[in-house]
């Protein structure tokens, strides 16, 4: 029996199957444990354009089905990240999304027009939603003026692909949605971590080194999953989910609540091979179903009129 | 050769170097050896072959979606190949280990490695000192192993709250190692005891290199005695971490490099590091 086809289309990016990894969560030893070209597309760990450290210790704290974590974007700096890591990456034939951080618009609007040079890039994912660099938590991705802004400067410095990443942490991401598709976004990726923190009764300090961090994992899944839901009524583009997913039936959620593609992250460090379980699984739902093509789910879940067949016709 | 094959060879070469897996174990026994200290071996193929002292296995504690999230760094307390076995010696501590110490044989156990950097003995050695810290010492044991099948001299320090909890004490001696048990409850262990020792045994037996794990305080005190003696030296550190193999940034720990102070990966950089590159805030 030929399996169903799992390719979907984001923008004039056609990709194998809908899995790809979360930023920061995926780096090249992975390809110790599963075949890269075995995913729908490769998004970096976001890439600045100077050098940066990264946060200090702890970095990381557990949570009750959760990862907080606030690394705080250690970079090599993009000079470095093409002569050192795109030629890895050269290798494969699966689509490379690197993602992009800065602390303006004009360093967003630089560091895609020096990215677009390479061939290897496919795209770029704008992470405009990082809530552990400064300013208690703040980022771009919190407001729609500002997100428009900068989605607007990276629009107009290439044509490249361009998917905004969005944060959770904001009074509306329907809006903040609405304001990337409005400057020229290709995609939105929902969501980021959601902003939170620990401490340590003992000590009476804070768990992380920055304080406040990200929460990630199965913890934040039904909370991304339904701003999924909420975006997916409103914007035309395609939406990328990504927030605790760890099976394939997370992932089947997430398009059917109008996701085209999804993203694994925290699951990335508890299962190396966690992705390509996502697809099998996913592709054994699909034949279980009687479905030919992965897109007949995709907004399965929102009403038919609003939903799916506005759906069908983007994708079309 | 085109560029885009040579890269592909670097990358197939690098994996057979690493040989790195995720694999499921099939657990032999999980045994207490004290009060607080449980010993488990695990039976996986391939695995005890390529393991190295020094290096670690990142173990899922709990079973699919129950217990902690993220799994376990334990380092390698024994390889033992000819019968597939990989041993660990853990201090019962926290959720993780709790979910592990009720393991029992014939349980399977997913497990990512071997992981990070070992330990390296210089062939030109001809005497180390190790010295140990309460469970520091399962990760030192199979670098005494190594190093005693190698015909070299080992003076094993063995340092613990009380004697009870000293591990490892015969062990090390049936390989012919020199063990100087210590402990808190008898004031033996304390700081500059411990660094007289130290010095005594490296001034009168042409010591090469130094070995630790298991204490910040007793790595500071080993680097600066590492430092004034003009000694290589190395520590195996711990740290919390989330994937274990180099992805996720999360396990760094600032070190003192090349003059500079950086941010290594614990896991991918380390475990193991040269004593003198221990900078503590």
């Amino acid at each position: 029996m030929t399996g169903a086809d799992l390719s979907v289309q984001i923008g004039n990016l056609i990709l194998n199957n809908p899995v790809m990894p979360a930023s920061g969560t995926f780096s090249e030893p992975l390809a110790e444990f599963i075949h890269l070209n075995d995913l729908g597309a490769l998004v970096t760990k976001s890439i600045t354009l100077d050098v940066r450290e990264g946060n200090s210790s702890p970095r990381l704290a557990e949570t009750p089905a959760g990862l907080l974590n606030a690394i705080g974007i250690p970079s090599k700096g993009v000079q470095k990240f093409i002569a050192e890591t795109l030629p890895f990456y050269a290798a494969l034939t699966v689509p490379l999304i690197p993602s992009i951080s800065a602390d303006t618009g004009d360093d967003f609007a630089r560091l895609a027009s020096i990215l677009e040079k390479q061939s290897v890039v496919r795209g770029l994912e704008v992470n405009i939603s990082c809530p552990n660099l400064e300013d208690d938590g703040k980022s771009f991705a919190m407001d729609a003026e500002q997100t428009y802004r900068v989605i607007r400067k990276v629009r107009q410095a290439t044509s490249l692909p361009v998917w905004a990443k969005l944060s959770p942490n904001t009074q509306s991401v329907v809006e903040v949605a609405l304001a990337a598709q409005t400057a020229g976004a290709d995609a939105v990726v929902v969501a980021n971590t959601l902003l939170a923190m620990a401490i340590d009764v003992e000590t009476r300090r804070p768990k992380l080194g920055n304080v406040t961090g990200g929460l990630s994992g199965p913890a934040i899944k039904p909370i991304i999953l339904r701003m999924v839901y909420q975006v997916a009524k409103a914007v035309s583009i395609p939406i990328i989910g990504v927030g605790g997913i760890r099976s394939a039936q997370d992932a089947l959620e997430y398009l059917m609540a109008g996701a085209t593609a999804i993203q694994v992250g925290t699951y990335n460090f508890v299962n190396p091979r966690g992705m390509v379980d996502v697809i099998a699984g996913m592709q054994d739902y699909l034949q279980r179903h009687g479905c030919s093509s992965v897109r007949e789910i995709i907004g399965a879940a929102l009403s038919p009129l609003t939903g799916a067949e506005e759906k069908q016709k983007t994708a079309g | 050769m085109s560029q885009r094959t040579e890269v592909r060879r670097a990358i197939e070469v690098e994996r057979q170097a690493i040989d790195v897996r995720q694999a499921i174990g099939v657990v032999v026994s999980n045994d207490w050896v004290n009060d607080r200290y449980k010993h488990m071996t695990v039976c996986v193929p391939g695995l005890a072959q390529v393991s190295q002292p020094g290096q670690f296995f990142h173990l899922l504690c709990g079973v699919a979606s129950a217990g902690p999230l993220l799994r376990r760094p334990m380092s390698v307390y024994k390889m033992d190949p000819l019968r597939n076995e990989i041993h660990f010696l853990y201090h019962v501590k926290g959720e993780g280990t709790q979910l592990l110490a009720q393991r029992q044989g014939g349980d399977p156990l997913d497990l990512v490695g071997p992981l990070g950097q070992g330990f390296t003995l210089n062939s030109r050695w001809h005497r180390v000192l190790v010295v140990a810290r309460g469970v520091g010492m399962a990760t030192l044991a199979p670098l005494v192993a190594v190093a005693r099948r190698r015909e070299m001299a080992v003076d094993v320090i063995l340092s613990a709250r009380t004697p009870r909890d000293i591990l490892g004490a015969r062990e090390f001696a049936a390989m012919g190692a020199h063990v100087f048990p210590v402990t808190d409850e008898d004031g033996s262990s304390d700081l500059a005891t411990l660094q007289s020792r130290v010095e005594a045994l490296v001034d009168q037996g042409q010591t090469d290199a130094l070995f630790t794990c298991g204490s910040a305080r007793l790595t500071r005190m080993l680097r600066d005695v590492a430092i004034r003696r003009g000694l290589p030296g190395q520590v195996a550190v711990e740290e919390h971490m989330a994937c274990g193999i180099g992805m996720c940034q999360g396990c760094t720990r600032v070190f003192r490099r090349d003059g500079k102070d950086v941010h290594l990966r614990v896991c991918q950089e380390g475990p193991v590091f040269p004593l003198e590159e221990v900078v503590y805030p």
